[in-house]
């Protein structure tokens, strides 16, 4: 529960500064002698405003590779099989703790990272890397559901609407995140390491999973936009996003009353990064205040970037979207996924399998 | 005339099995054409409608196509037409060198199983033929574990890691190319008569002239159909391409599955006629060179 | 060159064995290790994986073979006729043009051929759209993400592996048989069953072959149309080697579903033979 915690404070800190003034603002610049290097970033999918690689790689002068996943797992595996050469990876405070343990994570050099002193001082030093050696967050939200309000038009409130919807639903491929909702039912711990209720929580999930066509490897809101789905388990950002391309009120996000989880990304550098160094650079200039705020105004997800906040850089209506930032009394109803260890990772990945071969029975 | 005498029944039955058969076969190939045929025009079509729907075609438009050269394809920046580009080079790098060298791996296998005399030719068969009938993804997660566990031990040797990339790509690409170009070149050498290199050597050739003059020139149709047919394959792999790539270095088909699953934009539509242009392109050209060799041959 | 074929053949023989054979050997032997801290294997050797694949995981397993055996059958109830139709062309270029409009739409690329089923399929794709507007339906049919949607995709994608060798065997077929087999007085299903499928049977088994195999492995065509309902287990066997992390697993799915696969094969090797023979 730290991180929420962590995330109240932040919240009731946030309140004034929506306030503040536009600062004057000083362009971040590139350190020199990088010219001509590269950089490989990997990141969530939509995770990225359109300009942020391109400016980076205009101010460096250097070339940046940038490829996408869809889950923690998934790139953990990827690192874990060998990093294959990546420079910049994006994990959740849990599995930034798991890299860690697993020395899968290059300890960072705050002193060429100076735009730390720009992140929200209670975001550093989180549990999951209390002394920020590996880690610096990238931005935060939620996971909740997106639905269509055509379908819904008073809204969703609760997952049993979820559960008991009568059409086509999306699922989430988050594992931990899923089985952790279903441990709110069961009145068990959300991040419980112990077998049978992982096993009951997997049958609970199994037993409310009639309706889903698909568990979707983050692209739910592909599904729910081009209409194939009535409700989408996804993260706020993505959801929000194709409100905003659409410019519609067709869709929207809401977390369910029974709560929720909530996730700290953070910008890490993978064990045999090829370019540690401009990855260090890359980090400082995400965490730059213009930087950071043209990032949150396009990707919709929650900042952790003070001076991005202060500044007045990130639009008012996402500053005041409770989608985005939602307010301390629900922050405190959601779970936080931490490291389970190897060996609860190993039982959640069998349950998961089995939920995949018994959702399509 | 016997028959309908001894068995009018079965010749009326017969007659109306033949109608109906008659019926089945111009039916059937009229299902089967449409078939084929409507998916890909729906989507061609659908990729010049001026709105985004699918359902219903309201009109005509050539923005999806201009929003792809002026690089706005909604959310995901990762999918702008520089990477696309840049994905379409890396395809036709990485096709080209796995063609070069499946064609001369494949052809040189074919020469000898056709001309050589050694034993252990049936086994060899098998080992020429597995790589076609194995289903990719085993195909794939074997080579992606094989390097994997290759790196990994030149890491602990040398302390060097070396990365996935091109030459993961191309290595993967060879290894499914060399068994069709082979059967492709040997199809080309079972027609020909091996006396003419007989004759050749008999008229004073040594092996090496016998078989630039003689054997090459009569195989080369084959050895170009099999390089095209590996080229073609090159391309379109995804999912060996998918486990065996590094950073950087993903191919066209790559950058299309991320496409596919995260726009629903209807200019994957426009990129998608364009691509299907493109390669009816290139097969208006490879036959044409067929063509061209065959009748010189 | 004659003296040396072997030299000629070594290069590519050492190709294949370091590519494809020693890749595999590894993949069987990972099968039965244990799995490792992060997923990646580790010693000792255990038959578990083994255990779980023919116990769980057989449910994903009988469907794939299901499925795959499906479309081979309407494939073949799809392709027979038409590779007939295109082989008793009686002009050589009408013939030509036929069965290049088989082929000419497979040499798209088989993700957006894939995904051209999307748009029709969808709740609100063109087939919807047009039942709807005819009046035909009130509500969308549910089409996408069902197993229906993958054995449209696979046939879809593996017809012509069909249609060619059947096109192959019924243009080798000698039409005077028929003629021979009516004067003799079979009638047409009998001609039909006695004569000319035994004759082109040679390609109606190469034919099964080439569409079964690739089916029961196929993970692109799920993983764009099946949703849960469509999973096969070239996506569970692909989720090892990312989300699920479980590398000796993954490898034992790859062995068992090799090992249908070879089944398969020596089904085909064995049916030709007794064509053969008979």
């Amino acid at each position: 529960m730290k991180e929420s915690l962590l995330l109240i404070l932040v919240m009731l800190l946030l309140a004034p500064a929506a306030l503040a003034q536009d600062m004057a603002h000083e362009p971040w610049t590139c350190p020199e002698g990088y010219e001509g290097q590269t950089l490989s970033i990997f990141n969530w999918s939509t995770y990225i405003a359109e300009d942020t690689v391109p400016n980076f790689e205009e101010a460096c002068g250097v070339t940046v590779n940038y490829d996408i996943y869809e889950s923690n797992e998934a790139m953990l595996a990827r690192i874990r099989q060998g990093n294959p050469g990546y420079d910049i990876v994006v994990p959740s405070g849990g599995t930034v703790q798991r890299m860690a343990e697993e020395m899968l994570l290059i300890p960072l050099d705050l002193e060429m990272i100076p735009n730390v002193a720009n992140v929200i001082p209670d975001l550093l030093g989180a549990a999951y890397d209390p002394e920020n050696e590996y880690s610096l967050p990238y931005q935060w939200g939620t996971v909740g559901v997106g639905y269509s309000t055509e379908v819904f038009p008073d809204g969703i409130t609760s997952w049993h609407q979820v559960w008991e919807h009568d059409g086509p639903v999306a699922w989430l491929d988050d594992r931990q995140t899923m089985l952790g909702i279903a441990h709110l039912f069961l009145g068990n711990d959300p991040n419980s390491t112990d077998p049978d209720e992982i096993n009951a929580a997997r049958d609970y999930l199994i037993e409310k999973g009639g309706n889903v066509v698909t568990v979707a490897a983050d692209d739910g809101q592909v599904l729910l936009e081009r209409g194939d789905v009535d409700i989408a388990i996804e993260y706020n950002g993505d959801i929000l996003q194709i409100s905003w391309d659409c410019e519609c009120d067709d869709y929207a996000y809401a977390i369910p009353e029974e709560g929720s989880n909530v996730w700290i990304d953070n910008l890490s550098i993978p064990v045999d990064a090829p370019n540690p160094e401009l990855a260090m650079v890359f980090i400082d200039y995400i965490l730059d205040a213009k930087v950071g705020a043209d990032l949150t105004n396009y990707i919709w997800y929650a900042s952790p970037n003070q001076a991005s906040i202060e500044s007045g850089y990130i639009d008012e209506e996402i500053l005041n979207d409770p989608a985005i930032f939602p307010p301390p009394e629900q922050v405190a109803n959601l779970f936080a996924i931490i490291d389970v260890g190897a060996e609860a990772e190993e039982l959640i990945n069998n349950a998961w399998d089995e939920l995949l071969i018994f959702l399509g029975q | 005339m016997r028959q309908s005498l001894i068995n009018e029944g079965a010749m009326g039955r017969n007659l109306v099995i033949r109608r109906l058969g008659g019926i089945g076969l111009w039916l059937n190939p009229l299902f089967a054409y449409f078939f084929l045929w409507a998916p890909i025009l729906i989507l061609v079509l659908f990729s010049f409608n001026n709105s985004r729907s699918v359902a219903s075609f309201t009109g005509f438009t050539l923005t999806w196509y201009s929003n792809i050269l002026n690089n706005m394809m909604g959310a995901e920046s990762a999918f702008s037409t520089e990477i696309m580009l840049n994905a379409f080079r890396n395809s036709l790098f990485v096709g080209t060198v796995a063609t070069a060298i499946s064609t001369v791996l494949g052809t040189m296998i074919a020469l000898a199983m056709a001309r050589g005399r050694f034993r252990g030719k049936p086994l060899l068969d098998g080992l020429l033929f597995l790589p076609v009938v194995i289903p990719e993804i085993t195909q794939a997660i074997s080579l992606a574990i094989f390097f994997k566990v290759v790196f990994d031990w030149v890491a602990l040797m040398s302390g060097e890691r070396i990365f996935p990339g091109f030459h993961t790509i191309i290595a993967a690409h060879v290894t499914f190319n060399i068994s069709y170009v082979a059967i492709v070149v040997r199809a080309r050498l079972a027609d020909m008569d091996p006396q003419l290199e007989e004759a050749a050597n008999d008229l004073g050739a040594n092996p090496w002239q016998a078989f630039w003059r003689v054997t090459f020139p009569l195989i080369l149709p084959g050895v170009i159909s099999g390089a095209l047919l590996a080229f073609t394959l090159s391309l379109d792999d995804f999912v060996i391409t998918f486990f065996t790539s590094g950073v950087g270095t993903s191919t066209l088909p790559v950058f299309v599955y991320g496409l596919l699953k995260l726009t629903v934009t209807p200019e994957v539509n426009a990129i998608s006629t364009i691509m299907m242009v493109l390669s009816t392109i290139l097969i208006g050209i490879s036959l044409a060179i067929q063509g061209r060799t065959a009748s010189r041959a | 060159m004659r003296q040396n074929g072997f030299l000629l053949a070594l290069p590519t023989i050492a190709w294949l064995v370091v590519f494809f054979v020693l890749p595999l050997v590894i993949v069987l032997v990972v099968s039965f290790m244990s799995r490792g801290r992060g997923g990646v294997a580790e010693l000792p050797f255990t038959p578990a994986h083994y255990e779980r694949a023919f116990g769980i995981f057989s449910i994903i397993l009988w469907r794939s073979i299901g499925l795959a055996g499906l479309t081979t059958v309407v494939c073949l109830v799809v392709g027979y006729p038409l590779a007939f139709f295109i082989s008793t062309r009686r002009r050589r270029l009408v013939q030509q043009i036929a069965l290049f409009l088989v082929i000419l739409p497979f040499w798209t690329n088989f993700l957006i051929r894939t995904y051209a089923w999307r748009i029709l399929l969808g709740e609100q794709g063109t087939i919807n759209g047009l039942l709807l507007s005819l009046g035909m339906i009130d509500e969308p049919l549910t089409m996408l993400n069902t197993q229906f949607a993958v054995l449209v995709g696979l046939v879809y994608g593996f017809l012509p592996f069909m249609v060619l060798p059947i096109y192959a065997s019924v243009e080798r077929f000698n039409f005077r048989y028929v003629d021979a087999a009516n004067d003799l007085g079979a009638n047409d299903v009998r001609t039909f069953m006695r004569v000319v499928l035994p004759l082109t049977l040679p390609g109606v088994l190469a034919g099964c072959a080439l569409v079964f195999i690739p089916s029961v492995g196929a993970f692109v065509t799920p993983d764009l149309l099946g949703g849960t309902k469509g999973l096969m287990i070239g996506n569970l066997i692909n989720n090892q080697f990312g989300g699920s992390g479980n590398m000796p697993l993954g490898s034992a799915l790859s062995i068992v579903m090799m090992a249908v696969v070879m089944l398969s094969l020596l089904v085909y090797v064995f049916a030709n033979r007794r064509d053969a023979g008979a």
